[in-house]
């Protein structure tokens, strides 16, 4: 996908409009996010000179794994599509709202928003990694046992980010924590239970 | 039930592990073998029309599969479909190509050529009603009443045009609402003697925005189909109701629509019976003969994911000298969007006439199509807007009337079976089922201290000045009628099943729990089944409109009293007496008295398969729903059958209420407003599920602060662009923007209108939030600072600088 950036395909469709004559359906959106699935060549496109190889090994939840990787796929969409770990959500496709937040070696990251090619011989752990010997992680079961989430489809992405921030800051004041997780959005909106559900997540930790 | 031993106790909900581990999967988390992915190619312009499609070069590149227009779609007159060739807003869906691939898909989405005519186009209300100004669509500018007859949505009348004179636009004055002919209108008590013996009568004009609903799962969907049934998984707020939907989209019977949506990320009214393009995975997989993923983006989901209606109303308002409303004179312009119709501007109106009670009022309001995306309901549609445009009134009126702001609603508040709007079909106004607003205003005036902080509101320490608000939102609370479907079986458990959607309110367990709670099962006992329809499920609500905790629970309190009493006669039949003799306690039906006697649970579910008949569900109820009849048949011969619909009365209108206290500090040098402290208190009847009751007031408070303070739509005027896209340009309150110390509280009175005395939370707090924020600004910095919202940095900034109210313009979307 190098195409040219999204702007400049909105401002034709916009003298198309101007004009009233044939405009095509371009709209800014797409082209970052876009997952290939199959092992196919991109249509059109002769492989560039330079591109990175596509078969690489992972370290992902302390295993490791062989995928098949297009050099502009994101690591949120190898880790949904091509090793099975739906746990990590997608809700804004560009780092707005944090659902996709991952640990690479232990820092919170946006996964939508790194490149698979980025976290070659890093440890990636993604929600699924976090449970351990059939024993919820210590912020899982605050979580659970405050219910700190509603929907949860933002869940991974703030036990995530929490989970890292608490490894710097074992024992955090509700507002540091606050700040830790703000990268994250939640719509059902009790933020307020989930910072005291993360709070005692913190606390669960120390215990451990 | 004086003793309950699960209602109004917390719980683990069981889910929860799913949930914290990532298993649970939401609709993008389904995967099928040979799976095509979809995208697709939407209006760059506002209006147009569909000439012609060239999509020679897409189909030609390998690994494309097929394409899909409006012409696949099945023909609904009217009404929106998921793809069409008359695009009414930017962003609409024209077609979708679905390819092995999400990049070949949108390669061929590039490749494909759309002749369009641009028509004309209207983003803005009132520019459509001045005269010579564009209409939405070729037939019209605004929608009229319902049709007779109920016919619903699906066939409104055609669009009628309306323009207003230059006169009525210049007899407004600056920054007032000019005022025209309505859509509708209604009224009720005397206005003019209403107004002449008023003390005072203020007139005052409030922008109420348009806000996306934004869940965090945008609405994605997979299909397949398997010996001609359609599979599919989506995300919708309601189960069992999203099923009809789905095959009128699809065009098929609702016989051949299995729906898996065991969780939904958030819906918020955007998502209640489904979405309309759910029918294009659906159908591309039909015409691709392969399983179809469609993963809609933030991006699009800012165009086809549904937003609030925006109000521009103008209130006319009489109080006497004890702050006693005379009348009230309500008129409402509403952006409709480009579909619909919606109803929010007539919610809002009953709303009016409930929560401020007026002795005499006149509602007239006008429903405007334009050229922006699709409205639909979103949490408390129509009550919030009333908040936004009235409660300005009534803190300029206490303010002028040396009223305190409690007192002044404690005043006009609705009080028990109060009447309320005009006069209904029967000859009569309609009645509440009851109301407890004093009780909860009192309540959380004596939390939050209000007497305390009001002390100092209004006191400028450096450049801060704090202030304090309150609000009453209502919503309506609760519909009737739904079935329940349960059995006891011979592995000892009770096994409910439900229809409703899984929001994460947790209202699909809290039903369950009332029908464990009638028949003594413990909670541990309890399977509640869910979100798949290829599971049996009965007819159940649609989970909107704040209806689940009170339908569902009504209509699971009729299915375990059938199963309770088909145990009972189970135990008469074998060991002698009547049913009446017989008890249940401790997993078993025993002789009053004596719960040693009788037979356990599991001894009664094997019965009851031996006995058949109604017992085990093999004969139902004449009056149960045909979805109910179907899933009954699933469950027959499992053991001890409930199965029932809800037929019991209700005398009156069943609201919910919750009243917002705000403390909001305002830096009079950068305008920055900060909420400080807010506390909710819900008149919601009795509590369930006291833990996700305050998640749903603190969440739903939260919703309507962000109304208040930051969200908004905003548009290209010129080109009928949106420019507020995605989170990043209207931005939802994150964990930094709510306030230190959040509260919620129930007064937790029961409603006598239903058995078990619950009605629904989720939507009146969201008025409560957007109205005590509101009015705690007004009280920092004065009642003339604003009259639109949101009540931004800038804006407050600007009025203080300029001593008199900016950002006057009634334009919509800025």
């Amino acid at each position: 996908m190098d195409q040219p950036p999204s702007d400049a395909r909105s401002g034709i469709s916009r003298r198309a409009f101007i004009k009233g004559v044939i405009a095509s359906g371009a709209v800014a959106s797409s082209a970052a996010y876009l997952f290939r699935g199959t092992g196919e060549t991109i249509f059109g496109q002769a492989s560039a000179p330079g591109s990175v190889e596509r078969l690489i090994t992972l370290n992902v939840n302390g295993q490791m794994r062989r995928v098949d990787v297009m050099r502009q796929e994101t690591l949120a969409m190898t880790l949904r599509y091509k090793l099975g770990l739906t746990g990590t959500k997608i809700g804004c496709d560009r780092a707005e709202c944090g659902a996709c937040t991952v640990l690479v070696d232990d820092v919170p990251h946006y996964s939508c928003s790194m490149l698979t090619h980025m976290v070659r011989g890093r440890r990636v752990q993604t929600i699924e990694g976090l449970a351990s010997g059939g024993q919820l992680h210590p912020v899982q079961q605050a979580v659970v046992d405050e219910q700190g989430f509603q929907c949860a489809f933002c869940l991974p992405g703030f036990v995530m980010a929490a989970v890292g921030f608490l490894k710097t800051n074992p024992n955090p004041t509700r507002q540091e924590l606050a700040h830790g997780i703000s990268g994250n959005l939640c719509r059902c909106q009790d933020y307020d239970k989930i910072l005291t559900s993360l709070m005692r997540g913190g606390e669960y930790m120390r215990r451990t | 039930m004086a003793e309950n031993k699960l209602i109004g106790h917390n719980y683990t909900p069981s889910d929860l592990v799913a949930k914290v581990t990532g298993r649970a999967r939401y609709a993008e988390d389904f995967r099928a073998d040979g799976m095509l992915f979809c995208k697709l190619l939407v209006s760059p312009m506002p209006h147009a029309r569909v000439r012609g499609i060239d999509a020679s070069a897409a189909l030609a590149m390998p690994g494309v599969k097929a394409i899909l227009t409006a012409e696949d779609l099945p023909e609904f007159v009217g009404a929106e479909k998921a793809l069409t060739n008359e695009p009414f807003y930017a962003g609409e869906p024209i077609l979708a190509v679905a390819a092995v691939d999400e990049v070949t898909a949108a390669e061929a989405v590039e490749r494909i050529i759309v002749d369009l005519e641009p028509l004309p186009f209207v983003v803005d209300p009132l520019e459509s009603l001045r005269p010579g100004g564009p209409n939405a669509r070729t037939t019209g500018n605004a929608w009229g009443p319902p049709m007779p007859g109920g016919q619903g949505p699906n066939a409104p009348a055609p669009p009628k045009t309306i323009k207003w004179t230059e006169q009525q636009f210049a007899d407004a004055d600056e920054g007032r609402l000019p005022i025209g002919e309505p859509g509708e209108e209604w009224s009720y008590g005397d206005l003019d003697a209403g107004f002449k013996d008023a003390a005072i009568v203020l007139d005052e004009t409030f922008v109420v925005q348009s806000t996306g609903h934004h869940p965090m799962e945008t609405r994605s969907a997979m299909a397949y189909w398997q010996n001609g049934k359609l599979y599919l998984h989506g995300s919708t707020q309601s189960v069992a109701q999203t099923v009809p939907a789905i095959a009128r989209w699809v065009g098929i019977e609702p016989t051949q629509v299995v729906l898996i949506s065991e969780y939904t990320g958030g819906g918020f009214g955007s998502k209640g019976g489904g979405t309309v393009s759910m029918a294009i995975p659906a159908l591309l997989s039909k015409k691709a003969n392969a399983p179809v993923m469609m993963r809609i983006s933030r991006d699009d989901e800012s165009s086809i994911g549904r937003a609030r209606t925006n109000m521009t109303g103008r209130v006319k308002a009489g109080f006497a000298k004890d702050g006693r409303i005379t009348a009230l004179d309500l008129f409402i312009v509403q952006d409709n969007g480009s579909y619909g119709p919606m109803g929010d501007h007539r919610s809002a109106g009953l709303a009016a006439s409930i929560i401020y009670h007026p002795p005499a009022m006149r509602w007239r309001a006008i429903s405007v199509l334009t050229n922006t995306p699709p409205r639909s309901q979103q949490r408390s549609p129509g009550p919030m807007q009333a908040n936004g445009m009235i409660e300005p009134v009534i803190t300029k009126a206490a303010k002028q009337l040396g009223i305190d702001q409690v007192e002044i609603r404690k005043i006009n508040s609705p009080v028990g079976k109060a009447m309320y709007g005009p006069v209904g079909p029967t000859g009569q106004r309609p009645r509440l089922t009851s109301a407890f607003i004093v009780e909860a205003l009192d309540k959380g005036k004596e939390t939050f201290r209000w007497d305390e902080k009001k002390a100092y509101s209004g006191q400028r320490r450096g450049s801060k000045v704090r202030g304090v608000g309150v609000a009453v939102g209502p919503h309506g609370a609760g519909s009737i009628g739904f079935d329940s479907l349960m059995t006891i079986r011979p592995d000892g458990k009770l096994y409910v099943q439900t229809g409703v959607g899984n929001l994460g309110t947790h209202s699909l367990m809290d039903l369950a729990r009332v029908a464990a709670e009638v028949l003594a099962m413990p909670w541990e006992k309890v399977e509640v089944v869910w979100g798949d329809t290829g599971k049996g499920v009965p007819w159940s609500c649609l989970s909107v409109g704040s209806q689940t905790t009170h339908a569902m629970t009504r209509a699971n309190f009729a299915g375990a009293n059938d199963a309770k009493r088909k145990l009972q006669e189970i135990a008469a039949k074998d060991l002698g007496g009547g049913p009446d003799d017989y008890e249940l306690g401790n997993e078993r039906v025993y002789r009053r008295g004596s719960p040693g006697s009788g037979m356990s649970y599991i001894q009664a579910a094997k019965r009851a398969i031996e006995l058949g008949g109604k017992y085990d569900g093999h004969e139902v109820p004449d009056d149960v729903n045909a979805m109910t009849k179907r899933a009954a048949a699933m469950h027959a011969g499992l053991g001890v059958m409930g199965v029932a619909k809800d037929n019991y009365p209700r005398n009156g209108t069943t609201y919910s209420f919750v009243v917002g206290f705000a403390e909001v500090e305002i830096d009079v040098e950068t305008g920055k407003v900060t909420l400080v402290d807010y506390l909710g208190v819900g008149d919601v009847g009795t509590v369930i599920n006291p833990r996700s009751l305050l998640a749903q007031i603190k969440g739903g408070s939260c919703l309507g602060i962000a109304h208040a303070l930051q969200q908004k739509w905003v548009f290209d005027q010129k080109y009928g662009l949106m420019v507020s896209r995605r989170f990043h340009y209207t931005k939802p309150l994150t964990i930094l923007d709510i306030p230190v110390t959040m509260q919620a509280d129930a007064v937790n009175l029961p409603d006598p209108e239903t058995p078990v005395g619950a009605r629904g939370v989720g939507e009146p707090p969201v008025g409560a939030g957007y109205g005590a924020v509101l009015n705690a600004i007004a009280d920092a910095v004065g009642v003339e600072v604003f009259r639109r919202a949101p009540v931004t940095s800038d804006l407050v900034l600007m009025s203080l600088e300029n001593g008199r109210r900016m950002h006057e313009p009634l334009q919509a979307h800025v």
